[in-house]
C-alpha cells in the first residue's frame, strides 16, 4: 500500500464530498424571495370552484384581496396538471377547514389551466373546502412572481407578504406562520 | 398493467444482478470457472429485464397509461407522438431507466464481445459493470422509481417540459449522450479487473480498454457537439455554449478520456505511465457519475437541473464508494505497476503526450473548480455567487492554444529520441500552414490576440497532420505503384488508429477555427419591423414579408415570415417563430437559420404586436460558425475509423495471458 498516494488522494477527494453534503442541504433555487414583507399585489379574481361549507362563496363571486384586510390569506396557486399539487391538497384543505372560525381566508389561484378541468380534479381528490378562483392571463401569477406552481402565500392581516412556501406546503408549516400571525393584533382600521 | 410489468421487472432484476456479482469472485477464487456461465447468464437477465421495463414504460407513454406517476409527470395526450416516446429520457425517474438500461446493454456487449478472451479480467468486469448496475437498479425500486400508482388516475398530464418537446435532438443527443457517459464505466470496469485479476502489469488491457474508450469518446464528443447544435437552434441567443454546470459535466469526462487516449498510447509503446492511466480511466468514470449527481440532485442551479428528491444522497454514496475502491486500488497497486520505462529525451513524442495529459487535466481542474466554485463559496462565505463565460474563457484559452500547438507537434516527433535533423525537417515545414492562417484570420478581421493564436496553430497543426498523410501516400505511391486515392485508403487501413486519430485531430480544427471566428466577428442587430422593412447585419439584408399564427394540438404558433435579399432578389425564407406551451409563462422561442459554408445567418423573433403590424428581429451573422457542427462530424467519423473493431485474427491471444490458462487455450 502506498499511503502517500492514498493520502494525497484522500485529501483532494473527500473535502468534495463534504462540499456536497453541505450542497444536498441547501437548494439553489431557494434564493430569498424579495416578496415577504413587502405589500400583497392586489387581485380581483373570478370563483369557478365554489368550495365547501362553511369557507365556500358562490360560483361567479369575486375574491378580492382589499375586502380581506385584517384577515390572514393564504393565496395557494395550483393546477390540475401539477403532480406535487395533489400532495398537498388534503392537507390545505383540513387546515383551511381547522381555521373555519378564525379570521382566516384560504384561496385558491388556478395557474395556466381550464376552470373545467380545475373542476374535475378537485371533484376527483374528493372535493376542496375553500374557493378556487380564475386567474385570466396569468396576471396574478405574474404579480407574485410565480417560479412554478404550487407555491403558497400567507399574507397577514397587515396585508403584507409574510411568507411564500415554495412546493407542497405542509400542515405544520402553514399552521406555524398562520397562527404566528393570528398572534399580533389586526391593525387599527385607518392604518396606512 | 404497464406500471405491473415495469415495477416486476426491475425487482426481478436486483437477485439476478446480486447472484452475478457473488458467483464471479466465488467462481475465480476457487477455480470454478464453470459457475462464470451463470454470471454471465445474470448479466443478460438483466439486460432482458431492464429492457422489458423500459419498454412497459415506453407502452405506457404511448397509450397515455396516466396511472403510471412518471406518465403522469411527463406525458399529455396533445404531444405528438414522436416527443412522447423519447421523453422516456426527458424527467429524472426516466432518464434514470434508460441509463440502466444503455449500462446493461453495454454489460452484454463486454461479455459477448470478449468472451472468447482467456483470463479472469472479463469476469471481474463484468462484476463490475453489475455492481454500478445494482446501484442504478436500487435507485430504480427506491427513490426514482418511475412507476409508482397514480389514484385516482388523471385525465390527461402536463406534457415534457416545452423545451424539451420542441427540436427533433431531443430524440438525438441525450442518447448519444448516455451512450458516451455511460459507456465510460466499461473502461472503469477493465481497470478494476486489470487490477483485480493481477493483469494491470501487462499492457494488453490498456489497448482493450483504449477500443472502448474510442467508441464512448466517439459518442461523447457526438453528444457534447449535439447539444452545442440544440442550444444554439432553439434558445434564440445564437450561441452554444455557456459554461452551464451541466455543460461542464458532460465536457470534464470529455477532456479526462482525451488525455487517456493519448496517455494509453505511452504505455502500450513505452511501459510508461500505467498508475496514472489508471488514474484517468477511474477519474473519468468518477467524473461520470459526478454529472449525473449534479445534474440530478439539485446541488447546483442550471437549466438542465432535473427536479430532486432524496436521490442526491445515494448519489453521494456512490461516488464514495467509487472514490474508496480507486483510492484501495490506485494506492494499493501503485508500488507493484510503478514505472519501468524513463523518458530518453525531452524531445519526443511521449513528451508531447505528457504535455498533453499535463493541459487536458489542468483544463479538466480549472472546469471542475469553475463549476463547484458557487458552492464553495456558499459554504464559506454564505454568498451567492455565480461563476460565468468571462473565467471560463481566460482559464481555458492559453490551455486550448497550447493544446492546438502540441496537436502539430506530437504526431511529427518520433518516439523515444528525435535527433536535430528531425526536428528540423519535421517542425518547420509546417511553420508555412501557420503564416497562411494568420494571414486568413488577419484579412478576415480578427484582432484578437488569441483569435489570432488559434488561427496560426491551427494552421501550424493541420499543416503538420496533412504532412504526415502525404508523406505516408507518397511513399506508397513510390514504392508500390499505388495510385494516389488507393495509397491513401491503404495507408489510413495500415493504422486506423493512428490515422484515424490524425482524422479527429482535423475536426477538432474546424471546431476550434468555427468557435474563433463566430465567437471574434458575430455581429449583431436587433430591429423593430414593419411587413416591407428590412434590416442589414454584416452585408446580408432581412425583409420582413408577414407574421402569421397558428394553433397545433399541444401549442401556439406565432411566426414572421422573412426574406434574405441579395441582389435586389429573394434568396431564401426563414420563419424564426415563438411557440407557447399551456404549462409555461414563457413563449419558447425557434429561431431559423441560413447555413452557408462561410457563415450562418440567424433569425430570431424577440417581440411582435398582436395584430401583426410590427415585428422585433434579432438578426446575427456568424462566421464559420457551421464548421463547428461539420468539425464535430470529422472528430465522430475520426473516432470510427479508429475504433471500429478489427477483424478477428487467429492469434490474437497474447502470450503471456495464454500460457497462464493453458486449458483455455486448448479449448
Amino acid at each position: 500500500m502506498n499511503w502517500k498516494r492514498a493520502t494525497i488522494a484522500g485529501a483532494f477527494a473527500f473535502p468534495i464530498i463534504g462540499l456536497f453534503i453541505y450542497g444536498l442541504k441547501h437548494d439553489p433555487h431557494d434564493i430569498p424571495s424579495p416578496l415577504p414583507g413587502k405589500p400583497a399585489p392586489t387581485f380581483a379574481l373570478e370563483v369557478f370552484a365554489p368550495g365547501q361549507p362553511p369557507l365556500g362563496r358562490p360560483i361567479g363571486d369575486t375574491v378580492r384581496l382589499a375586502d380581506l384586510k385584517g384577515q390572514v390569506v393564504v393565496l395557494n396557486f395550483w393546477a390540475s396538471w401539477c403532480l406535487a399539487c395533489r400532495d398537498e391538497h388534503r392537507t390545505l384543505s383540513e387546515v383551511a377547514r381547522s381555521y373555519a372560525d378564525k379570521p382566516v381566508h384560504f384561496v385558491g389561484s388556478l395557474y395556466q389551466d381550464t376552470p373545467n378541468a380545475g373542476r374535475q380534479w378537485i371533484a376527483e381528490l374528493g372535493g376542496q373546502s375553500y374557493p378556487s378562483v380564475q386567474d385570466p392571463r396569468t396576471r396574478t401569477a405574474i404579480d407574485y412572481g410565480l417560479y412554478g406552481v404550487p407555491e403558497t402565500f400567507i399574507i397577514g392581516r397587515d396585508g403584507l407578504i409574510a411568507h411564500k412556501i415554495t412546493g407542497p406546503a405542509s400542515a405544520a408549516a402553514v399552521t406555524q406562520i398562520v397562527d404566528s400571525l393570528l398572534a399580533t393584533p389586526a391593525p387599527a382600521k385607518g392604518a396606512p | 398493467m404497464n406500471g405491473l410489468v415495469g415495477r416486476a421487472a426491475l425487482l426481478v432484476s436486483l437477485p439476478f444482478i446480486v447472484l452475478g456479482i457473488i458467483t464471479i469472485p466465488v467462481a475465480l477464487r476457487r477455480g470454478r470457472r464453470d459457475w462464470i456461465p451463470i454470471a454471465y447468464g445474470a448479466v443478460l437477465a438483466n439486460f432482458l429485464l431492464v429492457t422489458a421495463a423500459a419498454l412497459a414504460m415506453v407502452v405506457a407513454l404511448v397509450t397515455h397509461d396516466f396511472s403510471v406517476s412518471y406518465v403522469a409527470q411527463v406525458g399529455s395526450r396533445e404531444t405528438p407522438l414522436f416527443y412522447t416516446i423519447i421523453s422516456l429520457w426527458g424527467a429524472l425517474e426516466g432518464s434514470i431507466l434508460f441509463w440502466g438500461w444503455v449500462l446493461s446493454l453495454y454489460a452484454v456487449a463486454v461479455v459477448w464481445f470478449n468472451r472468447e478472451r482467456p483470463g479472469d479480467l472479463v469476469p471481474y468486469s463484468a462484476m463490475v459493470l453489475l455492481a454500478v448496475s445494482l446501484f442504478f437498479a436500487i435507485l430504480l425500486v427506491g427513490p426514482a422509481n418511475p412507476f409508482h400508482v397514480v389514484f385516482p388516475v388523471p385525465p390527461n398530464g402536463p406534457g415534457p417540459n416545452p423545451l424539451l418537446q420542441n427540436h427533433i435532438l431531443m430524440g438525438i443527443h441525450p442518447p448519444l449522450l448516455y451512450l458516451g457517459y455511460v459507456g465510460m464505466s466499461v473502461p472503469f470496469a477493465f481497470a478494476v479487473g486489470a487490477v483485480l485479476s493481477g493483469e494491470a502489469e501487462s499492457n494488453d488491457w490498456i489497448r482493450l480498454t483504449r477500443n472502448w474508450t474510442v467508441a464512448s469518446w466517439g459518442f461523447l464528443s457526438a453528444a457534447i457537439i449535439a447539444g452545442m447544435w440544440w442550444s444554439y437552434d432553439v434558445l434564440g441567443w445564437g450561441g452554444y455554449w455557456a459554461w452551464d454546470p451541466v455543460e461542464n459535466a458532460s465536457f470534464l469526462p470529455w477532456l479526462t478520456a482525451t488525455a487517456f487516449l493519448h496517455s494509453a498510447m505511452v504505455q502500450e509503446r513505452r511501459s510508461m505511465l500505467r498508475v496514472w492511466n489508471l488514474n484517468l480511466v477511474v477519474g473519468t468514470f468518477a467524473l461520470t457519475i459526478l454529472g449525473t449527481f449534479l445534474t440530478r440532485s439539485g446541488i447546483i442551479s442550471s437549466v438542465h437541473a432535473f427536479t430532486t428528491g432524496t436521490i442526491g444522497y445515494y448519489f453521494l454514496t456512490f461516488i464514495g464508494l467509487v472514490l474508496l475502491t480507486a483510492l484501495a486500488m490506485v494506492a494499493g497497486n501503485s508500488d507493484r505497476l510503478s514505472t519501468r520505462g524513463r523518458l530518453d529525451s525531452a524531445a519526443s513524442r511521449e513528451t508531447i503526450f505528457l504535455l498533453n495529459n499535463l493541459f487536458l487535466t489542468a483544463f479538466m481542474l480549472t472546469v471542475l473548480v469553475g463549476t463547484l466554485f458557487p458552492l464553495v463559496a456558499e459554504a464559506i462565505r454564505g454568498v451567492k455567487v455565480s461563476v460565468g463565460g468571462p473565467f471560463f474563457n481566460r482559464m481555458s484559452l492559453p490551455l486550448i492554444a497550447a493544446l492546438l500547438f502540441l496537436m502539430g507537434v506530437g504526431p511529427a516527433l518520433p518516439w523515444k529520441v528525435a535527433s536535430r535533423a528531425d526536428l528540423r525537417e519535421k517542425l518547420l515545414p509546417p511553420i508555412s500552414g501557420a503564416v497562411v492562417l494568420l494571414g486568413i484570420a488577419i484579412l478576415m478581421g480578427i484582432r484578437n490576440p488569441y483569435g489570432l493564436l488559434v488561427f496560426t496553430f491551427v494552421g501550424y497543426s493541420a499543416a503538420a497532420n496533412l504532412r504526415e498523410y502525404w508523406i505516408g501516400v507518397r511513399a506508397r505511391h513510390v514504392a508500390q505503384g499505388e495510385a494516389w486515392p488507393t495509397a491513401l485508403v491503404k495507408l489510413v487501413g495500415s493504422n486506423r488508429r493512428r490515422y484515424g486519430g490524425y482524422i479527429a485531430h482535423f475536426g477538432v480544427f474546424f471546431v476550434a477555427l468555427g468557435i474563433t471566428a463566430s465567437s471574434s466577428l458575430r455581429s449583431e442587430r436587433e430591429a423593430t419591423l414593419k411587413p416591407g422593412e428590412t434590416v442589414s447585419v454584416y452585408g446580408r439584408t432581412v425583409r420582413l414579408k408577414s407574421m402569421w399564427g397558428r394553433e397545433e394540438k399541444q401549442r401556439s404558433v406565432v411566426g414572421a415570415t422573412m426574406e434574405l435579399i441579395e441582389n435586389g432578389n429573394v434568396r431564401a425564407t426563414l420563419e424564426p417563430r415563438m411557440n407557447f406551451y399551456p404549462t409555461s409563462q414563457e413563449p419558447v422561442p425557434t429561431p431559423d437559420v441560413h447555413s452557408g459554408v462561410f457563415g450562418d445567418l440567424y433569425l430570431s423573433l424577440v417581440a411582435f404586436r398582436p395584430d401583426g403590424s410590427t415585428a422585433t428581429i434579432k438578426a446575427i451573422y456568424e462566421p464559420l460558425l457551421p464548421w463547428i457542427w461539420f468539425g464535430g462530424g470529422v472528430v465522430v467519423f475520426g473516432a470510427i475509423v479508429s475504433g471500429w473493431p478489427a477483424r478477428r485474427r487467429r492469434t490474437a491471444v497474447p502470450a503471456i495471458v495464454a500460457s497462464a490458462n493453458p486449458a483455455r487455450d486448448a479449448a
